[in-house]
């Protein structure tokens, strides 16, 4: 650490508004520069990867419809199929990891002791960390075998509901599983946000809700949860950013074919864009490379979609309180 | 509804630390009491054995008695949750559920009881608190607004409300000025002074001032030395404090001769 003061310039400042006027350092200067660079990368990165899919993608939409066949006879046909797949596949995986996640964030950062919650969240940390082709090795080798009485017991007594229609796939393979196996892999990353963001409320208000007689569940819904929406919401769309686009642990995991079913359990699942792309790569065709390439695009384009939504969403809510 | 507090030899630690030791009085039912003396010495500590917020510290932990009306708030078998529906608190700092808006802050205590209000109940109880908090001319054209947008003295105002409003028995308030302009602040004192008709009122002042305006009874906190625990040096009525007080550290410190 240096003991002199910063030298400080006196140059024009870079920024109007609020600090224009204010003499800047340095450090100032290096650090806008960096920050903006940064900044600039990442929409550049964006920008490129955009136009590469557009470049390569735009032929893949007026592609022969003979390439689609049998599963469909168009382009929007084939890309509304896989669609479906990828979106199902990522609610059941956000069904189930959301209030998992919730919960677990919540253990840790307001009911469990202090040298219990550590080297849970810890361990948690962990399971992040973990590449996806073991998650769908897992999942096609042990998870998928060792529930398929649990998958039959559905079949049987569910049977009545679209989602378990059956008849239960012999392999245990299907998009439940996999959806199973997504939650896991998006519970690591939506548990660690939450619970940074729970643990950020501030204590006066926790006070002011304990103060009144709440219990712990009570203050949790009075100081934590208000505090902490547009956290959560952050949280849950980076875990359906994870569930939309993961390729391995799917693929891996069940073989599927670009069909639209409600059906969990059947062997015939619907494939996702991601599996779909990670699939076929290898066609001998140009054509369908081209197609997978537009996949890929309507993918991108789905998940801004999605994040731009839930944006909305969650601010309107915030905007409507204030 | 009011009821008095006796306490009888409390010690209150923060883990190993001991932070008050030996703390004995009598808080007088439908009267202002309150603790003065220098940072540090323990008298918010105390305050929050009162309605037992101390605990919610990890490691923190309280030992002696506390009774109000005979009722022990240490007893085992009490469920800390009551005792705080009992005994209300206002904090040093304005604090508003920031989502919430003047209404529903007010409510707030109520509707933990999870009982169901009908919305006549519910209009009655937030006008009557809002009034008893003096508040209610200034904001009952927008109780739907956020209770964030007020300002910081209307916000503590309306922080009494919320507390008034599950008519506890007993309403402690550490500092509740002492993040307020001087209007505000009188605003405030001329609410406890007609809040003490119907509420056992305990208030933490760094405002000597204050404490000699709004208060019956007066106790002065203090500290052997740093690091020690704090106790309590005497516990008389204000008036005798402030003119004729038992102990020579008290009048050194009340007179600003202190240290």
């Amino acid at each position: 650490m240096s003991t002199t003061p910063p030298d400080l310039e006196t140059e024009e400042p870079l920024i109007q508004g609020p600090y224009a006027g204010v003499k800047f350092g340095r450090g100032d200067k290096a650090f806008s520069t960096v920050a903006l660079a940064s900044g600039v990368t990442i929409l550049v990165t964006l920008a490129a990867v955009f136009v590469f899919l557009f470049i390569k993608g735009l032929p893949g939409f007026t592609a022969d419809p003979e390439i689609f066949k049998p599963s469909s006879d168009s382009f929007w046909g084939y890309v509304g199929r896989l669609l479906f797949g990828t979106t199902f596949a990522a609610i059941i995986a956000l069904l189930i990891a959301v209030p998992f996640s919730f919960a677990l964030a919540l253990f840790i950062s307001h009911y469990a002791p202090r040298r219990i919650a550590t080297p849970v969240a810890y361990v948690i940390d962990l399971l992040a960390a973990v590449p996806s082709v073991v998650f769908g090795l897992w999942g096609a080798r042990t998870l998928a075998v060792s529930s398929q009485p649990v998958q039959r017991w559905f079949d049987h007594n569910l049977g009545w509901l679209p989602f378990f229609k059956g008849p239960a796939s012999a392999t245990g393979r299907t998009i439940l599983i996999a959806g199973v196996v997504l939650a896991i892999m998006c519970i690591p990353i939506i548990t660690a946000i939450c619970r940074e963001v729970f643990s950020q409320t501030p204590r006066l208000n926790e006070e002011a809700a304990l103060a009144l007689g709440a219990t712990r569940w009570e203050m949790v819904r009075y100081a934590v949860f208000p505090h902490s929406r547009s956290g959560m919401v952050a949280a849950v769309m980076l875990g359906l950013g994870r569930a939309l686009g993961e390729t391995m642990a799917v693929s891996m995991v069940m073989s599927s074919t670009p069909i639209i079913t409600l059906n969990m359990i059947s062997s015939t699942n619907s494939a996702t864009i991601a599996s779909n792309i990670a699939a076929n790569y290898k066609a001998e065709d140009n054509r369908i490379q081209t197609v997978l390439l537009a996949t890929g695009l309507v993918l991108f384009l789905f998940t801004f979609l999605v994040n731009f939504v839930a944006r909305y969403v969650a601010g309107r809510g915030e905007r409507g309180q204030r | 509804m009011a009821k008095s507090i006796d306490v009888s030899d409390v010690n209150i630690y923060y883990g190993d630390f001991k932070a008050v030791e030996g703390v004995n009085m009598t808080i007088k039912a439908k009267a202002v009491t309150a603790f003065i003396g220098p940072s540090g010495c323990g008298k918010s500590t105390f305050l929050r054995t009162l309605n037992r917020m101390h605990e919610v510290i990890p490691g923190a932990r309280v030992e002696g008695k506390i009774t109000v009306s005979g009722q022990d708030l240490y007893d085992p078998a009490v469920d800390p949750v009551e005792v705080r529906r009992m005994v209300g608190m206002v904090f040093q700092r304005p604090n508003p559920f920031p989502t919430m808006s003047i209404y529903d802050n007010v409510l707030a205590g109520n509707k933990l009881n999870a009982k169901r209000m009908k919305k006549a109940e519910a209009d009655e109880i937030v006008e009557k608190s809002l009034r008893g908090a003096n508040l209610w001319n200034e904001v009952k054209d927008r109780l739907g607004k956020p209770g964030m947008g007020l300002s910081g003295g209307q916000q503590q105002r309306l922080c009494i409300a919320r507390a008034i409003a599950v008519e506890p028995q007993v309403l402690l308030m550490d500092e509740p000025c002492s993040a307020l302009d001087p209007i505000s602040t009188a605003a405030i004192e001329d609410l406890i002074h007609e809040l003490k008709d119907r509420y056992t009122i305990v208030i933490v002042t760094h405002n000597m001032q204050q404490a000699a305006r709004v208060s019956d009874d007066t106790g002065f906190f203090n500290l052997k030395a740093a690091g020690q625990p704090g106790h309590l040096v005497e516990f008389n009525p204000t008036k005798k404090m402030f003119t004729n007080p038992d102990s020579e550290s008290t009048e050194a410190y009340i007179s600003g001769r202190f240290g």
